[in-house]
């Protein structure tokens, strides 16, 4: 009874926080290399905001929407009652432990096992916000891993335009700015660690508008 | 059938017609231009329509559906706009205490206030707000662009609902027609000059700035709503002779709104301002005409028209 209430609260939740995210920015999925699909996937965007999964979550459609799942920190999301409870319940994000020493499992193995039970999932190869004012940071290892793990995963590269503007770090007030949410072809797997990394890092920037700076 | 009735009327038989030649033409030869056409139909469908309903409902509905397009509008200038993080404040307080509070005082009908309040009080206010950051870099250019997002998308857009304040003797209760007369020729001079331009336009007007526009498509489209206007004299508190010669102004104003648009677009280089409205763009697409036609209109009416200034 407790858990059917806590999952209504859930997606009644979920839908408030769609429905803000599209007033507020009026956001839009802009599909130039691949449609929206059942396909399980794995979308990777550059991370400028908090709200950044949000975003992207809002502009793929609803019925693909609920089996798509963030990668999140479980320090940030697990750190109140209020936060695991978007953070768990709402958004369905797969939590890692960020600390090698404390944690029980690899965040590898956790992101792949969560495509296994059929989750396309968001991921921020940047590793952290990007407050640095160049586009992109360099990309962690972790998207090569999953690759390298789950070989049929279809790996969509994302650009988040615009949202760093409607709430700039340390900022309380959030304001409409228009945002779109790029998505890019499939990338190829490649063996070598390296020109992989390289060659997802190419794919999300070569996705960035080349208009309207900020 | 009063005139309101009559207006709405034809312009869904005129809608109606439009919808089937354009799937007619859509059966003969499907291109990507008739798809296009289609779509900008099918949006002016919506677009009457919501006028239809807030012309319905009166004074608030009105005034709320205008402060909906400065809200849309002004987003989709700030999107553009070379704004920093240290103009957030600025921003805000444009969004959510200027627009509400203009819409505020044109709802409950405060001249005095309104009309002065944001190329006074907002003007001052916005570099206020921002030099307190005391980020200097591009500091004219950046807060320049939230003061003409105000201006443009708020103030002048705000000059819609207030012919609801008017009180021109004889004409009580009618100001809604003035608002449609506005609208009308305003969208009828683009929608014609369009639609000239493409039937006979040969000499592009403006290059650089609208690559599609050309002298014949100015001219007839001109001519053909300014008489289009002086015989739409019978809804205005105008004779046909007045009626024309509004109906010119404001068309000359739409074009020369489009143009100054089009000049911060192809600055900022973006085609469109959004795309919210299908097969137009963003609402500003739409509004750029109106911008700088209703401000004029508006007080050419008010000063030749209003007897107890």
């Amino acid at each position: 009874m407790i858990t059917a209430l806590k999952r209504l609260a859930a997606h009644i939740v979920a839908g408030a926080i769609v429905i803000f995210a599209r007033a507020l920015t009026a956001v839009r999925g802009v599909w130039k290399g691949v449609a929206p699909a059942p396909t399980r996937r794995v979308y990777f965007a550059n991370h400028t905001s908090n709200a950044d999964f949000i975003l992207l979550w809002a502009a793929i459609p609803p019925q693909y929407r609920r089996h798509t799942r963030p990668v999140a920190a479980a320090d940030y999301w697990l750190k109140n009652k209020f936060r695991s409870f978007i953070g768990r319940d709402v958004v369905r994000g797969v939590l890692i432990d960020r600390d090698p020493a404390t944690r029980s499992k690899d965040p590898v193995t956790q992101m792949a096992e969560a495509t296994d039970e059929g989750a396309s999932l968001i991921i921020f190869p940047e590793g952290q916000r990007n407050m640095t004012g160049e586009d992109l940071l360099p990309f962690k290892t972790g998207l090569f891993h999953l690759a390298t793990a789950r070989p049929k995963l279809e790996l969509v590269p994302v650009w988040i335009e615009n949202l760093n503007r409607v709430m700039p770090k340390g900022e309380i007030i959030p304001v409409p700015f228009l945002c779109t949410v790029t998505f890019g072809a499939p990338l190829a797997y490649h063996a070598d660690k390296a020109p992989f990394l390289q060659a997802a890092y190419d794919a999300v920037l070569a996705l960035k508008p080349d208009t309207g700076e900020g | 059938m009063t005139e309101l009735q009559i207006l709405f009327t034809g312009l869904l038989v005129l809608l109606l017609a439009a919808t089937m030649i354009a799937h007619v033409l859509d059966e003969v030869r499907a291109s990507p231009s008739v798809d296009n056409l289609i779509a900008r139909i099918n949006a002016w469908w919506i677009m009457i329509i919501a006028m239809a309903i807030a012309f319905a409902l009166g004074r608030t509905a009105i005034v709320l559906l205008f402060a909906f397009a400065s809200f849309n509008a002004m987003r989709e200038f700030v999107t553009i706009a070379a704004t920093r993080r240290e103009d957030h404040l600025a921003v805000a307080a444009a969004f959510f205490i200027i627009l509400p509070l203009q819409y505020y005082m044109i709802w409950m009908d405060w001249y005095g206030m309104f009309s002065i309040f944001i190329p006074v009080y907002a003007f001052l206010l916005m570099p206020i707000v921002a030099v307190l950051k005391g980020e200097t870099e591009n500091f004219l250019v950046r807060i320049a662009s939230v003061q003409w997002a105000l201006m443009i998308a708020v103030y002048c857009v705000s000059y819609v609902p207030v012919f609801l304040s008017l009180d021109i003797p004889g004409f009580e209760g009618k100001n809604l027609l003035l608002i449609a007369f506005l609208i009308l020729i305003v969208q009828l001079s683009d929608v014609l000059q369009y639609v000239w331009g493409k039937a006979i336009g040969r000499h592009k007007i403006a290059p650089r700035l609208s690559p599609s526009k050309t002298i014949e498509g100015f001219v007839g489209g001109v001519v053909s709503s300014t008489l289009i206007g002086a015989a739409m004299f019978w809804i205005t508190p105008f004779t046909i002779w007045q009626a024309g010669l509004m109906a010119l102004g404001i068309s000359v104003m739409g074009f020369l709104g489009g143009l100054v648009m089009s000049a911060i677009k192809r600055d900022r280089g973006v085609k469109d301002w959004g795309d919210s409205i299908a097969g137009h763009g963003g609402f500003l697409d739409r509004l750029d005409s109106l911008v700088f036609a209703a401000p004029l209109f508006f007080h050419l009416t008010r000063f030749f028209w209003m007897t107890n200034l």
